[in-house]
């Protein structure tokens, strides 16, 4: 399917890959996804996501995976569904968020092609959210609170973020500098790929999320990526995401490239 | 008790009048007030704005008001660069507004952000690529161009005046307003065109890119075109509503029928640009996505009517009113005519903001809507209610409108 295709469009013409060193990508098969949830769990524990207030609602809420449910439109016995998790894409061409912040929050890492939100610089003006069209950014409404002892079980690795700010997935990036460190001290000048994996593809237990380096060859995300039955969300719009997803279903290629064509197959 | 402090040659309401008008704006001001301290000590879920709705009515009102206060950038580029005497009569309203309208974004922008205190990061480390750097820059710079336009209006106060230090700095701040016109005409030019270009440039959001020149998307242009037009309907409008409200006439009516004029000419170049966007972005730029623009008003309430209203009810009639109207119809049919204007202003700032973040990108995603909390309206008639009590003041206490003295000398001359 259309992976790399630049497509004819005039206006999102991809440009040649510029990165030089490493590409991180993710494979993640729809196919094999139940919905379940335990990417969502395995990430907010991860990264420290506090618990949402009672108060809050499901579009206040801090999920940096968000998984949407959809169907084909047809009804029992041909009804199908599909769950399509949906983190940060990590566009690799003109993301749109890396541009329109007005103070340098959003980075894109040269060397690993890993989009990456500085809190502490966020002036929280939710412009980055507006120009994300995966909505995959979300805005810290709350002071992060954890009920009374949880707090001991924070990963010392990631900074809990502040009230007023955006956050979004960095693919678990202090993993990749816990391997870089693991790798020095061993002498070595490049990580071990398996240790590297974020805390969603880790957690999958239908082994539907594949994680690795797009520029390698050898890797299995590079072999995936290139596979016909795999597409990226919004090809059209030429953000070039590092997010491949998989289907052997046309409808459900179909359904994650167009840009709001269809209305009425959505279930949250 | 105050007519000590009352411009010569004009009259005033009494202090109680006056009094009896300020207090349910005043109390509209400490409502909003409350409401801002919780916005500010709570957070932002005080609002209803969401990870989807992320911007909500306070950049709608942002947008607005920067447009409509327009009149005043505009205004001093025809009086001090294009030497438009006539629309002297206005130009001290026009600054008085212009920075009720800008300090009043500021101010509800300083509560929109997550964390107000880190503005200056803006300045110290920007990102030049970003439409909302060149906004930040513009509008700081503006505004103080706009306090130091007041300002000689403010030592021009009857008992200010009897200050000669005050008088004499008032003096000299009369030679460099034409620099200053210029100064602010540039400002205002680059970021209109910026806050146009916020939306412009979205690439990820369809309904809202647009093509451009260079590096300025179209949104760019129309947003200072728009801007021009609605900046002297507003002044129009609101010196009309003034003139209403005090019983007096405040300026002679070929001042209307000028500014009613220019904003009809710049209406209608507007509605022609607007009507070739519009047409390239359905034909062109949508399509370059692989999908229908028409597609964009399959969702209810946000249907074709609203492109129809835009362009042609708030748009095509009022400029043609104006433009073919301004030297016979009667006064009546210009205010409704710059009413209709400063409506197709909102609407299409409304259009950028809310419509464009109601719609999904995904197709498996939802339409969604969003209903602000009471906090953000509050919030939002503070400014309003903080423009009225400004104006209220300047208009009590300063000479607004210079032609007035000499209009209640000689009415025939209105």
């Amino acid at each position: 399917m259309a992976n790399n295709d630049s497509r004819n469009f005039p206006v999102v013409a991809e440009p040649e890959q510029k990165f030089s060193k490493a590409r991180y990508g993710m494979i993640i098969d729809l196919d094999r996804c139940t919905g379940c949830g335990a990417c969502l769990v395995a990430c907010a524990i991860e990264n420290n996501v506090p618990p949402d207030p009672p108060t809050s609602t499901e579009r206040t809420g801090i999920t940096p995976i968000r998984v949407y449910r959809a169907d084909n439109g047809k009804s029992f016995p041909d009804n199908e569904s599909v769950f399509f998790p949906v983190s940060c894409q990590q566009c690799d061409h003109h993301a749109p968020c890396v541009s329109v912040c007005p103070q340098k929050a959003v980075e894109v890492d040269p060397t690993t092609g890993i989009v990456g939100q500085i809190p502490v610089r966020c002036l929280g003006c939710r412009y980055c959210m507006a120009a994300c069209p995966y909505h995959a950014r979300y805005f810290n409404w709350w002071d992060p609170v954890w009920p009374k002892g949880m707090e001991e079980a924070l990963n010392p690795d990631v900074s809990p973020r502040m009230r007023g700010v955006v956050e979004k997935c960095n693919f678990c990036f202090h993993r990749l500098q816990a391997a870089r460190t693991k790798a020095a001290a061993e002498g070595k000048r490049e990580i071990d790929p398996a240790d590297y994996v974020p805390a969603c593809v880790e957690a999958c237990p239908a082994k539907a999320m594949t994680f690795g380096d797009l520029l390698d060859e050898d890797s299995e995300v590079s072999r995936l990526s290139k596979d016909r039955i795999s597409f990226r969300l919004l090809e059209n719009l030429g953000t070039g995401p590092k997010v491949y997803y998989r289907s052997e279903r046309e409808w459900v290629r179909t359904l994650g490239e167009e840009v709001v064509a269809t209305k009425g197959n959505v279930h949250g | 008790m105050d007519s000590h402090l009352v411009a010569r040659g004009v009259k005033r309401a009494s202090p109680g009048r006056f009094v009896m008008w300020i207090i349910p704006w005043t109390l509209i001001l400490a409502i909003g007030l409350y409401a801002t301290y919780l916005c500010l000590s709570r957070g932002l879920n005080q609002t209803n704005m969401d990870n989807r709705f992320a911007f909500g009515l306070w950049i709608f009102l942002d947008l607005s008001v920067i447009a409509l206060g327009a009149g005043a950038f505009f205004t001093g580029f025809l009086v001090y660069i294009l030497k438009r005497d006539e629309l002297r009569a206005v130009i001290n309203s026009a600054v008085v507004l212009g920075f009720i309208c800008y300090s009043g974004a500021v101010l509800v922008l300083m509560v929109d952000v997550g964390q107000p205190l880190r503005a200056w990061f803006t300045f110290w480390h920007p990102n030049v690529h970003s439409m909302l750097t060149e906004v930040t820059f513009c509008i700081t710079c503006y505004l103080t161009v706009l306090a130091i336009e007041y300002a000689p209006v403010v030592l021009k106060n009857r008992k200010l005046k009897e200050i000669p230090g005050f008088l004499v700095f008032e003096f000299e701040l009369h030679k460099v307003m034409p620099i200053l016109a210029g100064v602010g005409t540039f400002l205002s030019f680059f970021h209109q065109g910026s806050l146009g270009g916020l939306y412009g440039v979205l690439q990820g959001r369809p309904f809202a890119f647009r093509e451009g020149i260079a590096i300025w998307p179209s949104t760019f242009f129309l947003f200072i075109i728009s801007a021009a037009a609605a900046g002297p309907s507003f002044i129009l409008l609101s010196t009309w509503m003034v003139s209403r409200l005090s019983r007096k006439k405040l300026v002679s009516e070929n001042v209307y029928r000028l500014l009613a004029k220019i904003s009809g000419a710049l209406l209608t170049v507007y509605v022609f640009l607007k009507s070739i966007d519009t047409l390239t972005w359905l034909n062109r730029t949508a399509p370059g996505f692989g999908l229908s623009g028409m597609s964009f008003f399959l969702w209810a309430p946000f249907n074709v009517w609203i492109l129809f209203v835009e362009i042609i009810v708030f748009g095509l009639i009022p400029a043609m009113l104006m433009l073919v109207g301004s030297g016979k119809l009667r006064l009546g049919w210009l205010v409704l005519s710059s009413s209709l204007v400063c409506c197709g202003i909102l609407l299409n700032r409304f259009v950028m903001t809310i419509q464009t973040l109601a719609l999904p990108t995904l197709a498996f995603d939802k339409f969604m809507l969003y209903t602000p909390s009471w906090q953000e309206v509050a919030t939002f008639l503070f400014v309003v209610a903080y423009g009225t009590i400004i104006y209220s003041l300047s208009f009590r206490y300063l000479r607004l409108f210079p032609q007035e003295t000499d209009l209640k000398q000689n009415p025939r001359r209105s």
